[in-house]
């Protein structure tokens, strides 16, 4: 046993330098070089350069002339980008029967056919930066007429913000929220939201 | 479910085992010892560790120095990882200002990481330090898988071996399977990564002003350099608290399709080394594809099951034809179903999406998928010496049935390995059963649970199932940092860890002594169908049929409450 003690502790301490330090270390210096945008985290900026998010990373939209993202799970409001979080509610759970059902009253009059299921589900991270389909044409009307534009200019946007399958088989297809809403505030500005009735 | 989502599922494991053979092919050379392309810059750190070591690498270790050494390095590596959690308010990189962890919690994240298990009791964007996550947790990522390869390997010399005491020199084969194939592919991904949208920063965070005027928080970390290795080491530690599910640790299809195919590939890679030393090859295919076969089924049944009506969507009148809780939309059931079939069967422990919502089968799936001993195709290195083990059994139990003393690949297998083999199964029973019995009695654990019913229940099995299996996945739910979880489970991850691999060096001492005997007439194959079916019956039912009082009272009766509840709100 005392013959290991040596290579133990030496093993332990120029492993934890090599692959714990300089491994990590070289690789960020590479993708800042090399990938400066991604490496760090996929940030959108405003003509000031003022960051307002990351196109990875759900940020709530609650008015009516924005795509609403997913309900969020993550920290106590929700949409909480440092402390990621789904609902953990097991499907006979009632609090998550009470939720959806909340969720898709509310949202039941929005368009024709059902709520579509990832409008009224927590994603995972709490943090889905996307929404199907199907839950964006069906937010497109409210949209166009809050923002008094046609239902088909918010279309195109959506269709621009819209990832397919990867070659037709990987992931399922979906549209970037932020950066759907960013499309549209820069082809037609938001009027001021009008005085709630 | 439609054919796009079974193509997926089909591909994804199709690159997977196909890969496996190129990998296989060159790892069985770093074993060995044999020359590789990377020999002129690794050679010289090679060489230097040694020097450091005080190791002479070509003097091999009999099997009970060979165990010693991988305590004696498991030992060191839990102590330096408990110092630096412990005590990350001292050390550089703490931009967050965090508090030291707790003693609970930093013995069993330290056990959870040199175990290969990753279980996290913890938030990590809101617990852990940049440089704990570096130094302490992506090194350990590396040398966890490292050290559980080599004594896959060493079992594979004792098979090769003819009347030898020699399983190589465990120290050898750290430093070489570190250096020359997890260092190397882990830089290669890690840029992949980057490339592909993962962030790569050592700052905290970024402070966003979002459009409605709001402030967010962004957590980032050095994100790409672990998830590599997180992935190809089978570990499944994330840097954030959902793992792969958040767009940073996974930001796409692409990404995602990745992380399954090295999250199995180094495991298949395993067998088809052992396959080449052992002069086995037709063998080592067997076993793959009993792997391979597990693998496919358990992926149908969880996008299966995920595409069955969920309860609360049918009840509001939504859309219900994917669960979609817990789920991520670029993902949706099919990348989902193969993540969970990859990553449960694979004792890797990272997820893509919440177990804990899942439908009573997929969430009992992967639960089933754990107990049957993480062998399918198992942890890197844990999961090949694993499956050796119910193989084995498996020609042990055909031994009897006609009476000849069984043999396997050269090697004739009798009592002694077989009261090891035996011992080494039922550590993973009696650890998974008595830990969850006991919790379901006691309030203190009781506490932690989030869900009620039939649902706590599986919130219990399946953490103790997954620290025993060295898995790392959770019913996330539940809340573990408590000092009783955080104890109990730490033990559980011990004895899934070394109670299992040291009565496995044992067997590797006894085979390697025995002389190596050719096929006869009477040896049973263990390369065609037959076997293939007598083995995936011996892991059913060593595996299977133990946890299966227990979950008749999870998830398969909460399976046909959720039948009813669907039928009565239609």
């Amino acid at each position: 046993m005392f013959a290991q003690i040596r290579p133990a502790i030496v093993a332990t301490l120029f492993f934890t330098l090599l692959l714990g330090v300089i491994y990590p270390l070289v690789i960020t210096g590479i993708a800042h070089v090399a990938f400066p945008a991604q490496a760090g985290g996929s940030l959108i900026r405003d003509a000031k350069g003022q960051v307002i998010g990351s196109s990875l990373i759900a940020q709530n939209f609650a008015k009516p002339q924005y795509l609403h993202p997913r309900p969020s799970a993550a920290g106590n409001d929700g949409y909480d980008a440092s402390n990621s979080s789904g609902s953990n509610l097991g499907p006979l759970n009632p609090d998550l029967a009470k939720r959806i059902a909340k969720d898709t009253a509310g949202l039941q009059s929005e368009g024709a056919g059902p709520v579509p299921a990832d409008a009224v589900t927590t994603s995972g991270s709490g943090l889905d930066p996307d929404i199907s389909p199907a839950n964006a044409h069906r937010q497109a009307a409210r949209v166009a007429a809050a923002r008094g534009v046609p239902v088909g200019e918010v279309e195109r946007a959506i269709a621009a913000n819209t990832t397919d399958a990867w070659l037709g088989i990987f992931g399922q297809p979906h549209v970037n929220v932020l950066k759907t809403n960013l499309a549209l505030d820069a082809a037609a500005p938001a009027r001021p939201t009008p005085p709630a009735s | 479910m439609n054919g796009q989502g079974w193509a997926e599922i089909a591909l994804t494991l199709a690159v997977t085992v196909a890969l496996a053979w190129p990998l296989g092919i060159y790892m069985a050379r770093v074993w060995q010892g044999e020359k590789t392309w990377l020999d002129p810059v690794l050679k010289p750190v090679e060489r230097l560790v040694y020097a450091g070591c005080g190791v002479k690498p070509d003097k091999g270790q009999n099997w009970i120095a060979y165990a010693m050494s991988f305590l004696a390095f498991s030992v060191a590596s839990f102590v330096v990882l408990y110092l630096i959690l412990r005590f990350q308010n001292f050390l550089p990189l703490n931009p967050q200002g965090f508090p030291g962890c707790s003693p609970d919690l930093a013995f069993n994240t330290a056990i959870s990481f040199i175990t290969n298990t990753n279980w996290q009791s913890y938030v990590p964007e809101t617990t852990l330090s940049t440089f704990s996550q570096m130094a302490g947790l992506t090194s350990h990522n590396f040398l966890s898988a490292a050290a559980g390869i080599a004594v896959a390997a060493a079992l594979a010399r004792a098979f090769a071996a003819n009347r030898s005491e020699n399983l190589g020199d465990f120290w050898v084969d750290l430093t070489r399977i570190s250096l020359y194939i997890l260092l190397p592919f882990s830089i290669v991904i890690a840029l992949v990564f980057v490339a592909l949208g993962e962030p790569q920063t050592l700052a905290a965070n970024a402070i966003a002003h979002t459009v409605e005027g709001g402030k967010q928080t962004i957590a980032l970390f050095p994100v790409a350099s672990q998830e590599a290795i997180k992935q190809f080491g089978t570990n499944g530690g994330g840097l954030f608290n959902v793992n792969s599910a958040h767009p940073f640790e996974n930001p796409n299809a692409i990404t995602n399709f990745i992380e399954i195919v090295i999250m199995n590939v180094l495991s298949y890679a395993c067998a088809v080394a052992f396959g080449r030393i052992v002069l086995a090859r037709k063998d080592a295919r067997a076993l793959v594809a009993v792997m391979a076969i597990f693998v496919f089924t358990a992926a149908a049944v969880v996008y299966a099951a995920e595409t069955q009506p969920a309860p609360a969507l049918v009840a509001a009148h939504a859309d219900a034809s994917v669960n979609m809780e817990g789920k991520e939309v670029r993902f949706g059931a099919p990348s989902t179903a193969i993540w969970v079939a990859a990553t449960t069967g694979a004792s890797d422990g990272g997820v893509n999406a919440m177990h804990d919502s899942f439908m009573p089968l997929a969430g009992g799936m992967a639960m089933f998928m754990i107990q049957l001993g993480e062998i399918v195709p198992g942890g890197v290195g844990s999961g090949l010496y694993g499956m050796i083990v119910l193989a084995l059994i498996a020609v042990f139990v055909a031994g009897l049935m006609v009476g000849r003393t069984p043999e396997y690949l050269g090697k004739k297998v009798e009592a002694r390995e077989v009261k090891y083999a035996m011992l080494a199964v039922l550590i993973l029973t009696v650890s998974i059963l008595g830990f969850a019995g006991v919790a379901a009695v006691v309030p203190v654990a009781l506490k932690g649970l989030a869900n009620p019913g039939p649902h706590g229940l599986s919130e219990i099995l399946y953490a103790y199932s997954s620290a025993t299996g060295n898995n790392g996945s959770a019913f996330a739910g539940l809340s573990a940092n408590t000092p009783y979880w955080n104890a109990t489970l730490g033990v559980a991850m011990l004895l899934g860890r070394f109670a299992y691999a040291i009565p496995v060096l044992a067997i590797a001492g006894s085979m390697a002594m025995k002389p190596k005997l050719g096929a006869t007439a009477g040896t049973f194959p263990t390369d065609g169908p037959l076997f293939i079916g007598l083995l995936i019956g011996v892991i059913l039912i060593m595996g299977g049929l133990q946890y299966f009082p227990a979950l008749a009272l999870g998830p398969i009766v909460e399976h046909f409450q959720v039948l009813n509840a669907v039928a009565a709100a239609r």
